[in-house]
């Protein structure tokens, strides 16, 4: 699949040569003066005039440095307070830059977040005009869309309630429905897929599709890594103001949730323990893809988990055990040696094991929790060590079925 | 979403930088200007039963108190011909003068969540905030000649010079509203000094007394150069007493004091608020 889309780039890099970029973001920063006192009065001045204002500087970004190709699907990510967001508004031309320069080649979309101006006190309908007209429609084109805004939206029964009896996804979707009616050839998208049932969701991928297949140049901010792989050619990853990585999309999902989940990792205080830890200690638990340690895998990508155990008594035929738990804290797979009716051996004191397994990706996208345990052989239930949750994992991909597995199959479809 | 030709337009315009197009930028300037203005208006006595009709009960319940207290108490109305109508115009524009400046003190602050999330001018909100104020006042206009018309004043073909006065006054309060819309957002102690300085105004401006001959002569030129009190000598003559004196002749050449000062307070709010609102939306 990343072939695919490398060849894919490759090509649009070349049909699209001679073009000028669409967006040009040249070593651009931002430094934000945060005053110590927020509100400076008159009286203030007035009695400390020889006083300079003291102000704290947050480098909200430095240095970004960016062409984007006309018709290129781009994603911003990272965490909070990483930037991203400051970076939109300033291609959208609602900060300034520092340092550093961004032009926009062809017509720009004015907004960067849906519904903006809406107003609760007001119908749906009236909401829709002015929406529209903030986005640069004139009052005439608003109010000539606003049927078609309203059936995209699938609110043909409510056009006339007041929007403050909207649910948040109705008005998500209601700006999203407002948003696609904007002619412009760049688009800014600020977290758009955050609210919205999974029906609406779809129809929001469906016209990102086609805005992708009209050549309509995207930016979009998003924490959403599945989006991030679907839709965008390429992505960026920014962390506390500076471009860690631009590359593909695949690659920079794998980087953020490693700077996601790995640190929170670390960062986690220790979870429960249970066992005396005389006999032996679990001192690290962790995944592997390819052999390496990870944190995250792809989906269906093969990942092996494993945990090294240090003796300090002599213990024969412990039983090591694996448990793995998801994000909702449902135990989604445990095995033991003592299950697999495995032997094995006896061990002497100070001497350190590796215990690994390795599975088939069938975990469904979402964050994992791996116990490792070891207990005394017999019932199992005379627990040495076992630690909840040591490592951790993420598995992300693009399609999410709402179950907790993918089993492989194959669909077989008979008539008669 | 659009034709070949025009993406082909659209590209060939993208080679030659980025070039906006005014008209285009002008005329969503002004959408989005009467945009908010009506939804604002609409929306100040939402939920009312009277709605709008309520922007007319604050003039006219002011009008009727200072009516009785200054006829029948006071006696101010001695020599003024017509002093009920002059009062009650007054009262109406300065009520105009005070809504838009008031309203545009915090008007950009109000608007935060849209100067944040999307690229227009700035100077939208405070112009936003006068059409708001202008609509009311046209509201309020047609009660007035209605009571005009009661009181025995009827419109005459000096009443065309009105609007001109009107966009006077217009461009006095939009000046003013821009400045005070900026300093807002650096210093938030505009707001109570405005208050202050609004209800000194109030007294100061002839709304209740006329310029002549109620103000003594040796300070009636230092009076008039308070644009609005030469704005309300001017609209006495034109609206309800054709044999007052006007403010030219009143002031001589010095008529371009306050003049000069409608167009200074303009030229001063447009020019710091155009310095100001590229850095607005971070400020906030």
């Amino acid at each position: 699949m990343s072939g695919a889309v490398l060849a894919k780039s490759e090509q649009r890099g070349l049909r699209l040569a001679p073009e000028p970029p669409a967006v040009e973001i040249d070593h651009v920063s931002k430094t934000f003066r945060l005053p110590r006192q927020r509100y400076s009065t008159l009286k203030e001045r007035a009695l400390h005039p020889l006083r300079a204002m003291q102000y704290d500087e947050l480098h909200a970004l430095n240095d970004v440095h960016v062409s984007i190709a006309p018709g290129e699907f781009f994603g911003i990510v990272g965490r909070n307070g990483s930037g991203k967001s400051t970076l939109l508004k300033i291609l959208a031309g609602i900060y300034r830059a520092d340092a550093g320069r961004v032009a926009v080649h062809g017509r720009l979309s004015p907004f960067i977040e849906l519904g903006v101006g809406f107003n609760p006190d007001l119908a749906a309908r009236d909401n829709i005009v002015i929406n529209a007209v903030m986005m640069g429609l004139s009052r005439r084109e608003a109010k000539a869309r606003t049927e078609a805004v309203i059936e995209f939206a699938e609110l043909q029964e409510f056009a006339e309630l007041k929007l403050k009896n909207y649910s948040s996804g109705m008005a998500v979707r209601l700006g999203f429905a407002t948003a696609i009616q904007v002619d412009a050839d760049v688009l800014l998208v600020d977290e758009v897929l955050a609210v919205g049932d999974a029906g609406f969701q779809q129809k929001c991928f469906e016209e990102f599709t086609r805005l992708k297949a009209a050549g309509k140049t995207v930016v979009f901010v998003t924490h959403d890594m599945h989006a991030t792989e679907r839709f965008c050619d390429r992505a960026m990853l920014i962390e506390r103001g500076d471009v860690l990585r631009i590359g593909e999309p695949r690659e920079i999902a794998r980087a953020y949730n490693e700077l996601n989940f790995g640190r929170l990792v670390h960062g986690a205080p220790d979870s429960a323990r249970y066992g005396d830890q005389r006999a032996c200690e679990i001192l690290d638990a962790w995944f592997e893809r390819d052999g390496r340690r990870t944190s995250e895998v792809a989906q269906h990508e093969r990942v092996a988990m494993a945990f090294r155990v240090r003796f300090h008594e002599r213990v024969a035929e412990p039983v090591f055990g694996f448990s793995l738990r998801n994000d909702v804290g449902h135990t989604f797979f445990a095995t033991t040696t003592e299950q697999r009716a495995m032997r094995t051996g006896t061990f002497e004191p100070g001497e350190d094991v590796t215990v690994r397994i390795e599975v088939d990706g069938v975990m469904s996208p979402t964050r994992y929790e791996l116990s490792p345990s070891v207990a005394r052989a017999g019932t199992g239930a005379d627990t040495l060590d076992l630690r909840e949750d040591l490592a951790s994992l993420h598995v992300h991909g693009t399609v999410v079925t709402g179950g907790l597995v993918d089993l492989p199959h194959e669909f077989e479809i008979v008539r008669g | 979403m659009s034709a070949p030709a025009a993406e082909l337009d659209a590209a060939a315009e993208g080679r030659r930088e980025v070039a906006p197009d005014r008209l285009a930028e002008a005329r969503r300037l002004w959408a989005l200007t009467w945009t908010l203005a009506v939804t604002d208006w609409r929306l100040r006595f939402y939920g009312s039963v009277l709605g709008v009709l309520w922007t007319l009960v604050r003039p006219f319940a002011f009008f009727g108190v200072i009516l009785f207290v200054f006829t029948e108490i006071a006696g101010l109305d001695k020599d003024v011909h017509n002093y009920a109508i002059y009062i009650l115009f007054a009262l109406v524009l300065f009520t105009f003068f005070s809504e838009v400046t008031s309203n545009s003190v915090g008007s950009l602050v109000a608007r935060e969540s849209l100067l944040r999330k999307m690229r227009f001018h700035p100077i939208v909100i405070p112009l936003s905030v006068a059409v708001t104020a202008l609509l009311n006042l046209a509201m309020t206009f047609v009660a007035v000649l209605v009571f005009s018309v009661i009181f025995g004043v009827w419109p005459t073909w000096r009443w065309v010079e009105l609007p001109l006065l009107i966009a006077a006054m217009t461009a006095l309060a939009l000046g003013v509203g821009m400045l005070l819309s900026a300093l807002y957002v650096r210093y938030r102690d505009v707001q109570p000094i405005w208050d202050v300085a609004l209800q000194m105004l109030f007294y100061a401006s002839s709304v209740l007394y006329v310029a002549f001959p109620t103000v003594p002569d040796e300070y009636r030129d230092y009076f008039l150069c308070n644009p609005i009190a030469a704005l309300f000598a001017q609209m006495r003559r034109m609206v309800v007493d054709p044999h007052a004196p006007s403010v030219f002749f009143l002031m001589g050449w010095r008529v371009a004091i306050p003049g000069a000062i409608i167009v200074g307070l303009f030229a001063l709010g447009l020019w710091f608020f155009v310095r100001e609102s590229p850095r607005v939306a971070e400020n906030l």
